[in-house]
């Protein structure tokens, strides 16, 4: 119990049965279907929600009795809800929250200044935010949810509905204030990219348990041991010449996609540059998405293997 | 959130709320044009009042009364009720609770900042009013003039009470919007607001001063138009209306706490 209440730890053992610890500075997404618990577990992570049972601690903190010193200490990124007042600029709402988190003068400026330039706001925070894209106004609402630079990020879908590249911008600018700042990062996200350029660790939710929490890398290989070699290829082959080298996954003209055991790959490809008019080849894992689908469609296995 | 935090964020709160008011401004004069019942009771009652007063109320005494009721209520209004029901229900009430300040003073944070678009609408009523009874009505000495701001507190204090507590049954309810209209029907009836208390038969009236309405517009409205002779004759209705205050602020604070429990963060 003593562990569970240590002050560097963010300690967690939630209503489900879900039992974790995560590290200061650590980077860690939930993942797991609609309505698996990912984001009720943020929230009573973030003290919105009362447990009614089990323990939390967050930081040394109850989250549900929400005292100021634990507030100023996290912050909470929903992507489908808002802070910022949506008929003034940005920055009114920015000077809210330099008032109510109390942020000195000097420090403000300097985390506006440094918000502005590496997302760049520039003249953003200066329109009314109903004017803003979705793009844009994300950008603000992470700013506006920094403001007091806080500890603990909780960030619930925050790249929902954003354009790749969009997506891309906000993901380095979390990982760089993850980095500046060793603050802690738990996210939740549908999309895997932002999971896989995010965080090292991932707690798998399903169903209200916890059926993984480790690195991300060890979870694909224990998923999804294969490799998948794909092979593009001079002039059209049959369907019947490739399935001696693997399982076939797509088939497609001049394109295959073979999935072939960690083991055999070496043994394939060779195989494959003798036998095959092979123009071009690349050894990948399996998509994440992939991946992740089986880990929901096999929930109970991959439970039980836990365990 | 500590009264030192709160009370030095407060200003600020009050300057970007009152930037937003500015930015309402085109919603708030509509909503002022639904107020303007009191201008109709007036054309009512004077017609009335044309052959013979009613009471102490002939002609003047219900223009005095009645833009004073114009200007008493644009200085009470609160409309936190419809605005929790609506952050409730759609979950944006988490982004306030995730604050470190309590969500009911931001809520009277914002409503106090409205109050000098309001003072504005109520200016040209004010002199509108001085121009057609000159000040014969208004409070003769300096000390009726702080009761009546006394009174003007309680009675923002009972309005935005009653509609943080009412506003907060959304948090057992579906929608406590219903509540709200009936909280609204009684008040029409029996604040003062459409026909002076005093002109009630007296049962009536005996439940009347019972009941918190009256202190929300016509206990304010009376002392603006000199409807009190003397201080004491106010002290039964200023503990009245105190006893109001408190009793909603209990009530508030315990559907409030109790609810949190229950609120569920709906949607995100």
């Amino acid at each position: 119990m003593k562990a569970l209440f240590h002050r560097d730890q963010t300690s967690v053992k939630a209503v489900d049965g879900i039992s974790f610890e995560i590290a200061d500075g650590e980077r860690v997404g939930f993942l797991g279907p609609n309505g698996a618990g990912k984001t009720t577990t943020l929230k009573v992570l973030a003290g919105l929600l009362y447990p009614s049972e089990g323990k939390v601690a967050v930081d040394g903190f109850l989250p549900q009795k929400r005292e100021d010193d634990f507030l100023k200490q996290i912050t909470l990124v929903m992507g489908q809800k808002q802070q910022l007042l949506w008929d003034l600029p940005p920055s009114e709402t920015f000077e809210l929250n330099r008032a109510i988190y109390d942020v000195p003068s000097a420090q403000f400026k300097q985390t506006v200044d440094e918000l502005t330039e590496l997302l760049e706001l520039g003249d953003l925070v200066q329109k009314p935010t109903r004017q803003l894209s979705l793009g844009e106004r994300m950008k603000c609402e992470i700013a506006a949810a920094l403001i007091h630079r806080p500890k603990v990020l909780f960030l619930d879908e925050p790249t929902i509905g954003l354009d790749v590249s969009m997506q891309a911008t906000l993901r380095a600018f979390i990982k760089g204030y993850n980095e500046r700042h060793r603050a802690t990062l738990i996210l939740t996200s549908h999309y895997m990219d932002d999971v896989a350029a995010l965080c090292p660790r991932v707690i798998v939710i399903d169903k209200g348990t916890l059926s993984y929490d480790g690195a991300l890398d060890e979870l694909v290989r224990r998923v999804r041991p294969e490799k998948r070699v794909v092979l593009r290829l001079e002039r059209p082959v049959e369907a019947t010449a490739l399935s001696a080298f693997g399982k076939v996954v797509t088939h497609e003209a001049a394109q295959v996609v073979l999935q072939v055991e960690n083991g055999a790959v070496n043994e394939t490809i060779a195989r494959a540059l003798a036998e095959l008019p092979v123009k071009d080849l690349t050894v990948e894992n399996a998509p994440l998405e992939e991946v992740m689908s089986e880990v929901f469609s096999h929930g109970k296995d991959a439970r039980a293997e836990s365990a | 959130m500590s009264v030192r935090n709160t009370l030095r964020a407060f200003p600020t709160l009050l300057r970007v709320g009152f930037s937003e008011a500015v930015a309402y401004r085109a919603e708030m004069l509509i909503w002022v044009l639904a107020t303007t019942m009191p201008l109709v009771m007036l054309a009512l009652w004077s017609a009335v009042a044309r052959e013979a007063p009613i009471g102490r109320f002939g002609q003047s005494e219900f223009t005095a009364y009645f833009l004073a009721d114009f200007i008493v209520r644009q200085l009470t209004g609160s409309w936190a009720s419809w605005q929790l029901s609506f952050e409730v229900r759609t979950g944006t009430l988490s982004m306030r609770l995730l604050r470190p300040i309590h969500p009911l003073m931001a809520y009277a944070a914002e409503q106090m900042a409205a109050l000098p678009m309001r003072i504005l609408v109520a200016l040209p009523v004010a002199a509108i009013g001085l121009w057609l009874v000159g000040a014969k009505h208004l409070p003769h000495s300096l000390g009726m003039w702080a009761l009546w701001l006394l009174a003007m507190v309680g009675a923002w204090l009972i309005t935005f009470l009653a509609n943080v507590a009412i506003g907060s049954l959304a948090l057992y309810m579906e929608s406590s919007l219903k509540v709200m209209d009936a909280w609204v029907a009684l008040f029409f009836v029996f604040s003062g607001y459409l026909i002076p208390v005093e002109l009630f038969p007296s049962g009536l009236r005996a439940v009347t001063n019972w009941l918190p309405f009256r202190y929300q517009i016509g206990f304010g409205v009376e002392l603006l138009t000199s409807g009190y002779a003397t201080a004491a004759d106010t002290l039964p209705f200023f503990l009245r209306q105190w006893m109001w205050v408190a009793i909603l602020g209990g009530l508030t604070v315990l559907i409030w706490r109790r609810g949190l429990r229950r609120f569920g963060a709906y949607g995100g």
